[in-house]
């Protein structure tokens, strides 16, 4: 029997229950929150069942949202079940004061840089990872600078100041 | 003189280990002849034997990321070009996929075959340059001037399309900003007619010579297992033997359509890679050929289809003709908006990805309901599979590095965002 959106999520349930939150589809690829202590755990189980067998990382990268408070950033993950031809998004919430995440680095080799990228730019704390240096900021970088925070242009000019269009 | 220590001269001072060690630190790039490319690798060789690679990468890291959350949708088509400018077709018109699929505007067929035509195109081009590339590391240097003459004949064809060769800005969400004229399909004929002698000439001069195959078999090896441990797509997975291919696993731009197949290797080494890229280069011309056919065959069968260039529906990102502007209410009113960048695109997460000349190219798009994205990331195939080139050329000649490193062909821009 081919591998449905349904049957992960079942077998996700049964395995984790209610640790699993905030289940979503949206444009069609499964989405749900997993904690963040949980991460590595969701992933091992993923990785190991033959059945699922979502073993290859396609993205890895993070969301701030400062408006969430206590869970400001938002590392996403995004598995292939290759053979199975699924696609599967992994959510986790951690404060910005604390962002820390275990590394995936062990099982999945190439999680290395996009873990360093996301390091240093939004300065997720990948517990475990090899060498979390920055990696395409200059190294005397003291701030991470895809926080919102950070806004792209100075906000204090006021040359291009336009009521019309607020901004 | 001869009595004094070389760690002793003048203001020379080497550290002690750096005199007692068997190996030597050589200082690879940034900017070297071989590299093609910023990349710098500090290498730790003993004789010709690469021990150590340590990439240092970032040198022309522009904050696309960043800039993309300022801009709105129509304007990061400039930032993508500037990716994997090999083949910026490719990533221009994946973009415009990302957006029309958070706004869920569906493109005639026409559009979707015209736009096949060009990304196959830029994937041929881009494959060429590499595969040239590859020879004149190995000191060939006839093949690549020969196959750019007809690079050369796909630039002119963007230039016919969209104005520009590089940096091409092609199309807008919901298709392309102008109709294909009739020079650009007679250039694509032209382009179509002479190339296949041109590349049969390139493969008899490379693929069986003793030379070429001695210095690329068994050069710089990935295996499939490791290969997809590091997220490797692409030409370079392929000739490890994933058969791994977006344009099918999930199909865009009606490429279930067409009849083409996907060229594996097996032992993931330079020449493999070699192979799969002249193979995909043919099978690239094949589905060239057959868009084209379908895009003839529609124009005779529907002339009132003829001027399809772009979907409806998008008409909030579709700048109207010039001479409306300067006639009509409404549309003076859409080209205001849409230059001032004033539309607001629905709020959605949405992760789209096109086969691009190295791999996977993934867009993460999230939108508030703004007029610029939230938040956007580009998953660059170039920046995943680089990191495993220090263990593609440990163990391995200094010189088979320097070809192991033009065969992933890691492109700086995509490299560093």
């Amino acid at each position: 029997m081919a591998l449905t959106k349904e049957i992960v999520k079942e077998r996700l349930l049964s395995q984790f229950a209610e640790q699993l939150t905030e289940w979503e589809e949206p444009f069609g690829m499964l989405t749900f929150r997993v904690p963040a202590e949980l991460n590595l755990k969701v992933m091992q189980f993923l990785y190991d069942d033959d059945g699922l067998a979502f073993r290859f990382l396609t993205d890895l990268t993070a969301v701030h949202y400062p408006d969430r408070k206590e869970e400001e950033l938002c590392v996403v993950y995004h598995l292939h079940s290759l053979g199975n031809n699924i696609r599967i998004r992994l959510k986790v919430y951690v404060p910005s004061e604390k962002p820390d995440v275990f590394t995936a680095t062990q099982l999945f080799s190439g999680a290395n840089w996009m873990e360093r990228e996301t390091y240093d730019f939004y300065g997720v704390n990948f517990i475990g990872h090899p060498n979390l240096t920055r990696i395409l900021n200059v190294d005397e970088m003291d701030y991470f600078p895809m926080r919102k925070e950070y806004e792209l242009e100075d906000p204090t000019r006021i040359d291009k100041d336009d009521e019309m269009f607020g901004r | 003189m001869s009595d004094i220590q070389p760690h002793q001269q003048h203001h020379i001072k080497l550290a002690e280990e750096s005199l007692q060690k068997q190996s030597t630190t050589l200082n690879l790039g940034p900017t070297h002849p071989a590299t093609h490319g910023v990349f710098q690798n500090i290498m730790e060789i003993d004789g010709e034997i690469v021990l150590e690679t340590v990439p240092t990468i970032g040198y022309i890291h522009r904050a696309f990321e960043k800039i993309a959350e300022r801009r709105p949708y129509y304007q990061i088509t400039t930032l993508t070009d500037r990716l994997n400018y090999c083949s910026s077709p490719i990533n221009n018109m994946g973009w415009h996929m990302t957006v029309e699929k958070l706004l869920g505007i569906k493109t005639p067929k026409r559009v979707d075959y015209l736009r096949i035509i060009v990304m196959e195109l830029a994937r041929i081009a881009d494959h060429l340059v590499c595969n040239s590339v590859i020879a004149v590391d190995t000191g060939a240097l006839t093949g690549f001037t020969y196959v750019f003459q007809w690079r050369e004949l796909i630039y002119e064809i963007y230039e016919e399309i969209c104005g520009s060769r590089l940096t091409t800005n092609m199309g807008r969400v919901g298709g392309f900003e102008r109709n294909f004229t009739e020079t650009a399909f007679a250039k694509i004929h032209k382009f179509l007619d002479t190339f296949p002698k041109v590349m049969k000439e390139f493969q008899a001069l490379l693929d069986r010579n003793r030379i070429f195959m001695e210095r690329c078999i068994g050069a710089g090896p990935i295996s499939a297992e490791r290969a997809l441990n590091y997220s490797f797509t692409g030409p370079n997975l392929r000739a490890a033997g994933v058969d791994y291919d977006v344009r099918v696993a999930t199909p865009y731009s009606s490429y279930e359509d067409f009849d083409f197949k996907i060229p594996v290797g097996s032992t993931g080494d330079v020449y493999d890679r070699y192979l799969v890229r002249n193979g995909e280069i043919w099978e690239s011309y094949s589905i060239v050929k057959q868009a084209l056919e379908k895009v003839e065959k529609m124009d005779k069968e529907f002339p009132e289809q003829k001027d399809v260039f772009y979907a409806q529906e998008a008409d909030h990102f579709h700048l109207p003709p010039k001479e409306d502007v300067y006639t009509k209410m409404e549309a003076l009113i859409y080209h205001f908006k849409i230059i001032m960048g004033e539309i607001d695109a629905p709020p959605g997460e949405v992760y789209h990805s096109v086969e691009g000349g190295n791999g996977e190219l993934g867009y993460y798009l999230i939108s508030d309901g703004g007029r610029t994205p939230y938040r956007l990331h580009f998953r660059r195939p170039c920046f995943i599979y680089y990191q495993a080139y220090p263990e593609m050329v440990k163990n391995g000649l200094l010189s088979d590095a320097v070809i192991a490193l033009s065969s992933i062909n890691v492109i700086a821009g995509e490299l560093d965002a």
